[in-house]
Formats: structure tokens, sequence, C-alpha cells
């Protein structure tokens, strides 16, 4: 993980307009330093929310909710936050939003709601997002952290899609409850939507992104 | 679920229901911290007591305070600042009266605010409808669970520098895969107690 772009943005901060930098900024969080599969954060979700690609999504598009209002008002409040609170500041501002993602899933989809458990009200602990206000927020004009945002909760919803299409097909052989592989030649490896599997699909996840970034470490610590 | 024994949760949480091998809980500071076994047994100590005492804590909260008032839907944050503030008095409480401990379990604290083992345990408790003595059992078994879990793989992750591990596999993704086997021999408790 030793990459020598880690926030493109970090340098426009404050002074000058952030226009020219979107694009990095956006391929940053996506790719470059990808929060889950690069950064290796906010795991917990990203492991018992995938057994299905539905659940998987829901899960991406509330993390994306939480990171661009996290990150827009901690943006907005940076300069009147005194930097010894601004840890409960930031907690006080993910948790309202977290709120207001959990009453409106309750509201409109109470299915979705029970199936997601804890997982909602533990997006406050999500450390993707506490590490993004953290890291850019806190130094950058509400409109880039407000992208930002954007970008690194587009990252983790596509590593989850990624898992959760892997997890549900082989795991029952379904894509969103809807039979692919025929029952005929396709028996179902249940170990898939059961916890190892999560390990050990983000686990193959991460050493192929490894593989593609060619980020190795040429000391070759085993563990 | 009033008629299940506190005990029965006690060691379905350490091993049936491992909150990190089967609910994923604490991931984040499990991943930095399972490279040694004493970092590892320490954070676990620090985990084990702030989950037991924030669940007894959120408890009374939640039933006594949130619900007469129908307020159930602030729990989130009200928990996350239940969390927060224990932890840091827990900090000045130690580093006052056993500088010692606090030299020991200090760095680990402020680490645990943010683990997500502990307000998963608060959530759980509210989620199961668990009693008191239930909640207590939860909040103390997950502890040790997280900790059980955490210093097994630890033990693993110091033996895999002597191992020969292919190179996109090397960091956080072989660590990955070996505690998905931990998890998939923690299956094999299934059948001796369950928990819903």
């Amino acid at each position: 993980m030793a990459h020598s772009g880690p926030v493109v943005c970090a340098i426009c901060g404050g002074s000058g307009p952030c226009d020219g930098k979107g694009r990095e900024t956006l391929r940053a969080g996506v790719w470059v330093t990808n929060p889950v599969s690069v950064q290796v954060l906010g795991i917990c979700s990203a492991l018992a929310v995938t057994n299905k690609l539905e659940n998987a999504l829901v899960m991406g598009a509330a993390l994306m909710f939480v990171c661009v209002g996290t990150n827009l008002f901690v943006s907005l409040l940076r300069n009147v936050t005194p930097r010894r609170i601004r840890m409960i500041a930031e907690v006080a501002i993910i948790a309202t939003f977290v709120i207001i993602f959990d009453q409106v899933l309750r509201a409109y989809y109470l299915e979705m709601s029970k199936q997601l458990g804890p997982y909602v009200g533990l997006i406050i602990t999500n450390c993707i997002i506490m590490g993004r206000a953290e890291a850019f927020a806190l130094s950058n004009r509400p409109v880039v952290s407000m992208l930002d945002g954007l970008a690194n909760g587009l990252g983790y919803a596509v590593v989850l899609g990624i898992i959760g299409f892997v997890r549900e097909l082989m795991g029952t052989g379904a894509l969103f409850g809807h039979q692919i592989l025929a029952a005929e030649w396709y028996t179902p490896n249940q170990l898939m939507i059961l916890a190892p599997g999560a390990f050990i699909a983000l686990g193959f996840l991460i050493a192929l992104h490894n593989a593609i970034t060619g980020v190795n470490k040429p000391e070759g610590k085993g563990n | 679920m009033a008629e299940v024994s506190p005990l029965v949760i006690l060691v379905a949480a350490i091993f049936t229901n491992n909150i990190l091998l089967a609910n994923f809980l604490g991931m984040c500071s499990f991943l930095a911290v399972s490279k040694r076994i004493d970092t590892a047994a320490g954070l676990g100590a620090a985990v084990i007591f702030v989950t037991t005492f924030t669940t007894a804590i959120n408890y009374g909260i939640y039933h006594h305070v949130l619900v007469p008032m129908g307020l159930t839907f602030l729990s989130y944050i009200i928990f996350i600042t239940v969390i927060a503030a224990f932890v840091q008095f827990v900090e000045m409480f130690v580093e006052r009266f056993s500088p010692v401990l606090y030299h020991a379990l200090g760095i680990f604290l402020p680490l645990i605010t943010v683990n997500c083992a502990i307000l998963g345990v608060s959530l759980f408790m509210i989620i199961r409808n668990y009693t008191f003595m239930q909640s207590i059992a939860f909040g103390f078994g997950g502890g040790v669970g997280w900790t059980l879990a955490i210093i097994l793989i630890a033990g693993l992750r110091q033996k895999m520098r002597y191992s020969i591990v292919p190179v996109p596999f090397r960091g956080v993704a072989i660590a990955m895969v070996i505690t998905g086997v931990m998890a998939m021999t923690f299956m094999g408790f299934a059948g001796m107690v369950t928990i819903q």
C-alpha cells in the first residue's frame, strides 16, 4: 500500500480553485486509494452485508449518502470547529446522517432494513467516513469535499457490488433472487454466503487489486 | 427472549456467534493489531472491559430513558456518545490511579471508540431484545470472543513470517484468507448452542 499519490487535492486546499482536481479526486477514491481494497477501511460492513447483491448495493448507497453529507458539513464547519473537539463534532454529524438514512429505510423499505440489521447503525463507526472527514474535508472546500465523499462512497459501493455479485452467484446460483446458473449443472456452494466465504472473497479481491496495480512489498514480509 | 439463560448467551457469544468471525465486527482494529500476540491481548482486554460496561449503561439508557420518552430513533447517537464518554473517562481514571495499567492499555483506549464491536454489541442487544443479565453476558462474551479470535490470528500471522506467500497476497489479503479459514473452524461449534 505504498502509494505515492495519496490525496491529490490536499495541494490546492483552501487557496486555489479545486476545479482541475475533480477527476483526480474521483480516480483516487474509486481506484488508486480505494477505501476497501487498498486502504482496507470499513470492511466490517463490506463483509457482513455482501451475501446478497441487493443488500450490498443498498449499503453502498447508504455509505455514499453519509459520506457526501458528512464531508459537506465538516468542510463547511472546518473554520469554526475547535481542533480539540473536532472528533466529537464529526461523530455527531455522521450519526445525524446515519439516523436520517435509517429512518428513510425503515419508512419505505422495512424488509431491507431488517436484513441489514445493526449494520446501518454501524456506519457511524465506519472508518471510511471518519477518515475522509479527517484527511480531506477538514482541509478542503465544500464542493470538492463532497466530490471526495462521493468518490470514496462509490469506491466502497463498487467493491461491495463485486463481492456481493460473486458471493450471491456462487453461493446460491442466483442474482437479485433470480436463478442464473441452472440447478441441473451448478451445485451452489453454501460456504460463499456464510461468514468464511466473505473473508476469503475479500482476500482474493485485494490480491487481485494488488496483482493489477503491481503493489507488492519487495522486502517480502509474509504477514 | 427472556427464557434463554445468560450462560448460554455467554457461550454462544464466544464460540458459535463470535462477534468477529460470524458478525464481522471490529475488523479495522483487528487487522491493525493482529500482528503480534501481546498487543492483541492488550487491546482484547480493553475491549472486554469497555463492551461489558457500555452494554450495561446503554441498556439502562435505552429501556429507562429512550423507550419511555419515545426517542428510540436517537439510540445511535446516544450509544456512540456513551461509548466515547466512557472510554474518555476510563482513560483519565486509569491514568490517575494506575500508571502501569495506563502504559499497558493506554494506547489502545482511543482506538476503541471507533471499534465497531463495541457499538455492534449494543445494537445487537436492542435488536435481539435481551434482558439486563443477558445483555451483560452478551457484552462480556462478545468481548471475550473477539479477544480469542484476535489472539489466535495474531499467533498465525506471527508464524506466517516464515512462509512464502504468493506476492499479490502479501499483507492484508492473506490475513483475510486465514481469517476465513479460522471462521470455518469456528463453524464447527455451530451445533453447541444457537442464539438468534
